[in-house]
């Protein structure tokens, strides 16, 4: 399984062993791992499951839709490398991957 | 907080409850916790039961809030398929359908709500189902696929959804509804005639302003049809009935606590009793937005009141005030709303339905009381921050979507 590092705002450092397709929210959340809200669930409405993605991984998690786009535009504190963590599916690809909880999803 | 050590009971086992019981963990809560529930599974996730689940979109195992492994790493005791009976007050405890008597140094009532049933003869059919839980989207399920027919009483959001899904199946759907609109209690009159055409576009058919007078049954005991006031029959294999639900807050009632619409409580999802937290679809609550009380039914509501409960429990400052919000998926549509239509004297539609890309605010005076956003993420996103704000804005700026949203707010 692609092991992924959560890495809470405090510096509080998760490292999870995550199915292949989940998303990268769904690993933390059924792992009740802080920092990541995610209240619609993964339907892309909420924007609060709010990543910054480790620079070495930005091109490997692919590409934001034009939904997930608009949402984050309007977040608090996005940065270039921001994504919705529930946008995010794993993969074997994706197996060392490393986010950065926000301070806050809220 | 815990001087007995007793910790926490919990009683309602849904997206609220179990929440809320994870979020205590989380926030180094170290007492015992109780997680009762009635249905025989685990917490899991209502939304997508007449969305994505319903189209076979999404398994059971995306549908858990938490792995089941979950609670016993947790420390958090699952009672499933037990249903809470009464609230001893003084004493501090919760009587259970099994018998047992639990202890408890704070109570956390998230009992939820109940489809409310037709009281009308053919209720009792076979085929004649709601939808709350898993047990009840699995029977809608089954009875989904091509060559059957869906009729959907009340024209809500889970109504339409399962129309939506219905077709996505292969299986008709007609849509009746007793208001003269659908989504009449919930949505404005632009939103009411886009999901209609935007429906009627995808073959569901629509009866509005028709009152229900009972369920037509054949000899198999299954349903087969909705009369009508007018004595017209509306033929169908299956019959889904949304007309609301009410909530479940008869164990708070027999317990003295306050209630009326819901069980009353506080922004620290207290209720009249200072050891006893309700939250979640059951809750009659302050919206501090809007100086009012109200009963909210949504999943954000149900996580602000758990984050509500578990920080007062812990003793964590109380989470930041939200704006309620919800969504709604049908066909491609995304539609997202924000705040309560309160006191509004103006309506603005912000671009043209007819593209499938709109949203309509809803003011008082220059300030955002509510948003309807349409495929319009923008639109969500910043009206609902300038509810929160209440921020004036220009009037003629905001009907404008040449101007962006960014800065409008500007």
């Amino acid at each position: 399984m692609p092991k992924i590092t959560y890495i809470e705002h405090s510096g509080a450092e998760h490292v999870l062993d995550v199915k292949n397709g989940l998303s990268v929210m769904e690993g933390a959340v059924k792992n009740n791992i802080p920092g990541i809200d995610a209240d619609c669930g993964g339907a892309c409405a909420c924007a609060t499951c709010h990543v910054y993605v480790d620079e070495a991984w930005t091109d490997k998690v692919g590409s934001k839709s034009a939904m997930e786009e608009s949402m984050l535009d309007f977040a608090e504190n996005v940065e270039p490398n921001s994504r919705l963590s529930c946008q995010i599916k794993v993969t074997d690809a994706l197996d060392g991957l490393v986010v950065r909880m926000p301070e806050s999803q809220h | 907080m815990s001087e007995t050590n007793a910790g926490v009971v919990i009683i309602g086992a849904g997206h609220a409850g179990g929440t809320a019981a994870a979020l205590l963990r989380q926030y180094g809560y170290a007492a015992p916790i109780i997680l009762v529930g009635e249905e025989p599974i685990a917490p899991y996730q209502r939304p997508p039961l007449s969305k994505a689940w319903l189209k076979g979109e999404a398994d059971a195992e995306s549908l858990a809030l938490k792995p089941v492994a979950f609670y016993a790493e947790a420390g958090i005791d699952l009672v499933l398929a037990v249903k809470a009976t009464a609230i001893d007050r003084v004493g501090h405890t919760v009587s259970l359908s099994d018998g047992r008597t639990l202890a408890y140094d704070a109570l956390i009532i998230a009992t939820g709500a109940t489809a409310r049933a037709l009281p009308i003869p053919g209720a009792d059919l076979k085929g004649v189902l709601s939808l709350r839980s898993a047990a009840d989207a699995e029977e809608l399920k089954a009875a989904l696929r091509p060559g059957k027919r869906l009729a959907v009483i009340g024209g809500g959001y889970i109504g339409l959804e399962a129309a939506a899904s219905a077709r996505a199946l292969g299986a008709e759907a007609v849509v009746i509804e007793k208001e003269p609109r659908i989504l009449a209690r919930v949505a404005c009159e632009v939103l009411s005639t886009f999901f209609t055409d935007y429906h009627r576009a995808r073959g569901v058919e629509f009866e509005v302003g028709a009152t229900v007078e009972a369920l037509e049954g054949g000899a198999s005991g299954r349903v087969t049809g909705v009369r009508l006031a007018e004595g017209r029959i509306v033929a169908c294999d299956t019959a889904l009935v949304g007309v609301g639900a009410p909530p479940n807050d008869q164990i708070a009632r027999a317990a003295g606590l306050a209630t009326g619409g819901g069980v009353v409580v506080d922004i620290h999802a207290r209720t009249s009793d200072p050891a006893i937290y309700a939250i979640g679809d059951v809750t009659h609550r302050p919206l501090p937005h809007y100086s009012r009380s109200f009963r909210l039914e949504s999943v954000a509501n149900a996580l602000e009141q758990a984050r509500q409960a578990a920080a007062a429990i812990t003793g964590r400052p109380p989470p930041v005030e939200e704006v309620t919000w919800n969504w709604s998926d049908q066909y491609d549509i995304k539609y997202q709303f924000a705040g309560v239509p309160f006191d509004v004297d103006e309506v603005i539609v912000r671009g043209d339905p007819a593209t499938g890309k709109f949203a309509v605010f809803h003011l008082t005076g220059d300030v955002i009381q509510a948003v309807e956003a349409v495929n319009a993420p923008a639109e969500f996103m910043m009206g609902r921050k300038l509810i929160g704000q209440r921020q004036p804005i220009s009037r003629s700026r905001l009907a404008d979507p040449a101007v962006s949203m960014k800065e409008v707010a500007a």
